[in-house]
């Protein structure tokens, strides 16, 4: 292939990213925007503002931190135990961390119903601890929980094979105990991987409809996230509101994408 | 015995990495653990540090059995093949991990750290990261790492393996050096013959996981113990039959001979210095010649026979095909388990020593 013919295939592939693109995310955002803003800002405002919007924002803020929270601590051990010890069943292990990115989220969402709810042997136990789980907000927490958690042990299991143990074992040899070279070997090699993984798992948490939506019951200022609460409102023909709220979810996620691109800089300017 | 391994046996799948393996070393000593690659040498090392666990036997350092002692505990310092520095910190962070660790007053780490840097000639680099220094520096720190918490053991593995030819030979006495002024027992992983030879005292030449051989380099270049030996020491021809050279007799029943290039004398029939030799020389002629910078290498064949010798380059220059006379002094008799050092016969009262 001569020079002048890989220049015309180079534009044309751009050329069809770009409209693949614009076709398929940049038109439907605008759209968002434009039907968000269709009764003026005033109203728009009126919209966000709202108290079930503003509840269903918190409810989804504070599932998407317990997940958060929780599959950081759960990535963190399961990535470690995976790279730095040999035992039967680690292939299992594995496999089985990746489940929630191939099963589909409504099934997550039966299956708790299933566990937790009144047809299981475990409702009478959960009853007498004080808390539903389905239909209640313990079981949004858990169905984000379960559709986050491969995200950071994902990030940080490659890492953590690429680099071997060998400073690890250098630190042992020197007195080290576990803590110590956790903080202050493994923790600094893998920070950028770790936020990087936070932060994909915040943005998964706080889109999450699937599974929540069949354990949440839609009560509204109760159980109800603001994915579902878009869907609601746009059921009952409520458009311009709908995609108000869309929208909050949509800023939601470019700061995050945003904050990504950041952490992703600095954790390449840091290798070098 | 300051370090001791008794009746050690470690296996990975099909891999004998030690059988039975027993030896001893004596406190003070430079110690090569020498052995062809994946004879098992660095998971011996890694056993004595902790980091692997024998499958039996026990390992004894200083009296007592460390087997079931943590590697923090064992008061080693360890340098890594490819040194393992911290990447994330300093050089004299690296240095003052040990050191931080142990809860060392601040005045003390830093009085360590200055001793340390100054001792392997790193003053003025402390502030580098590991990213920032070349291979020697990098072992330099990597040594002055292992050493701060003035361990009692010093293990290290291939030490010279990731630094190009030049500076090793540097390095090499730079780090004999080293270790005779702080008298630390130091044990270091080589497949390189060389590298052994010439830094450490005592040399262990390990093979699949036994121990073929332990002794001052010059006793395993003068007296190999075992066929294996005979081989792996020192570049050599191996050749058949041995008996049909002149003042070499079929001995036993050993089938082959190793001849050494230091072994072998070549000189053209007129050169005087060899003239009441002559008659106990063979006729040879040269096969190939190859300039091996400050020497020639040349490979001669005694009719069937082939043997490599070294020529100084301030002797006659000689050509390929030419006739050269040929002494044999020794050679190494090996058959499958034993080695037996043989002189050659007809030099025996013979004054050899006028060249």
């Amino acid at each position: 292939m001569n020079a002048r013919s890989k220049k015309y295939v180079r534009r044309f592939l751009i050329a069809l990213s770009l409209v693949f693109v614009g076709l398929f995310l940049v038109l439907p955002l605008v759209f968002v925007f434009t039907e968000a803003f269709s009764d003026g800002i005033s109203a728009y405002l009126e919209y966000i503002s709202d108290t079930y919007t503003q509840r269903a924002l918190l409810l989804t803020v504070e599932a998407t931190l317990i997940a958060v929270v929780v599959n950081t601590f759960f990535g963190l051990f399961a990535a470690w135990v995976l790279t730095r010890y040999r035992f039967p069943g680690q292939k299992l292990l594995t496999t089985m961390i990746d489940i929630p990115l191939s099963v589909s989220p409504v099934i997550a969402g039966l299956i708790y119903i299933l566990c937790f709810g009144r047809s299981s042997p475990l409702y009478g136990f959960i009853l007498r601890c004080g808390t539903p789980v389905v239909f209640a907000v313990p079981g949004i927490v858990l169905c984000t929980i379960f559709v986050t958690f491969p995200f950071i042990s994902r990030e940080l299991i490659p890492v953590l094979n690429a680099r071997g143990t060998d400073e690890e074992q250098a630190a042992a040899l020197l007195g080290a105990g576990g803590w110590t070279i956790f903080r202050r070997i493994t923790l600094p090699h893998i920070k950028w991987p770790l936020l990087y993984g936070i932060i994909l798992c915040t943005a998964r948490a706080m889109g999450e409809f699937g599974a929540v939506s069949v354990i949440s019951g839609r009560l509204r200022g109760l159980t109800n996230t603001l994915p579902l609460h878009i869907e609601i409102l746009y059921n009952e023909f409520k458009y311009a509101p709908a995609f108000a709220v869309a929208s909050v979810l949509v800023v939601m996620a470019v700061v995050l994408l945003l904050i990504r691109c950041i952490v992703e800089y600095q954790g390449r300017k840091k290798e070098q | 015995m300051y370090v001791e391994l008794r009746n050690i046996n470690k296996r990975f799948d099909k891999v004998v990495a030690a059988d039975q393996l027993s030896f001893g070393i004596e406190r003070g000593k430079l110690v090569a653990l020498l052995g062809p690659s994946g004879s098992g040498k660095t998971t011996i090392l890694r056993m004595i540090a902790g980091l692997e666990t024998p499958d039996s036997g026990s390992i004894i350092i200083d009296g007592q059995v460390v087997n079931d002692i943590e590697p923090s505990q064992r008061g080693i310092g360890f340098v890594f093949q490819n040194y393992a520095l911290f990447r994330y910190m300093s050089v004299y962070d690296n240095i003052a991990f040990g050191l931080k660790v142990q809860k060392k007053s601040r005045e003390e780490i830093r009085s360590r750290v200055r001793e340390l840097l100054c001792l392997t000639g790193l003053e003025g680099l402390e502030n580098r990261y590991p990213n920032q220094l070349s291979g020697g520096q990098r072992q330099r720190v990597a040594f002055a790492r292992a050493l701060a918490p003035r361990p009692q053991l010093l293990l290290l593995d291939e030490p010279f393996a990731a630094i190009d030819a030049k500076v090793r030979q540097e390095l090499r006495s730079w780090l004999k050096q080293m270790i005779g002024q702080l008298g630390i027992t130091s044990i270091f992983v080589t497949h390189d013959q060389d590298e052994a030879v010439e830094v450490a005292d005592e040399i262990i030449l390990t093979n699949a996981g036994r121990m073929e051989q332990k002794g001052s380099p010059l006793e395993i270049y003068k007296n190999p113990a075992s066929s294996f030996v005979a081989r792996f020491i020192g570049v050599s021809s191996v050749i058949n039959d041995y008996h049909s050279l002149r003042g070499f007799e079929q001995v036993g029943n050993f089938a082959q001979a190793v001849v050494r290039p230091e072994f072998v004398e070549a000189f053209k029939a007129d050169n005087s210095k060899f003239h009441h030799l002559l008659d106990v020389s063979e006729d040879a002629v040269i096969e190939d010649i190859a300039f091996r910078g400050s020497y020639l290498e040349l490979k001669l064949r005694i009719g069937q026979i082939l043997l490599t010798t070294n020529r100084s380059l301030e002797r006659r220059p000689v050509c390929k095909g030419e006739h050269l006379r040929v002494l044999i002094y020794r050679m190494y008799l090996f058959d499958a388990d034993q080695a037996l050092l043989l002189e050659n016969s007809l030099l025996k009262d013979r004054d050899i020593m006028d060249f």
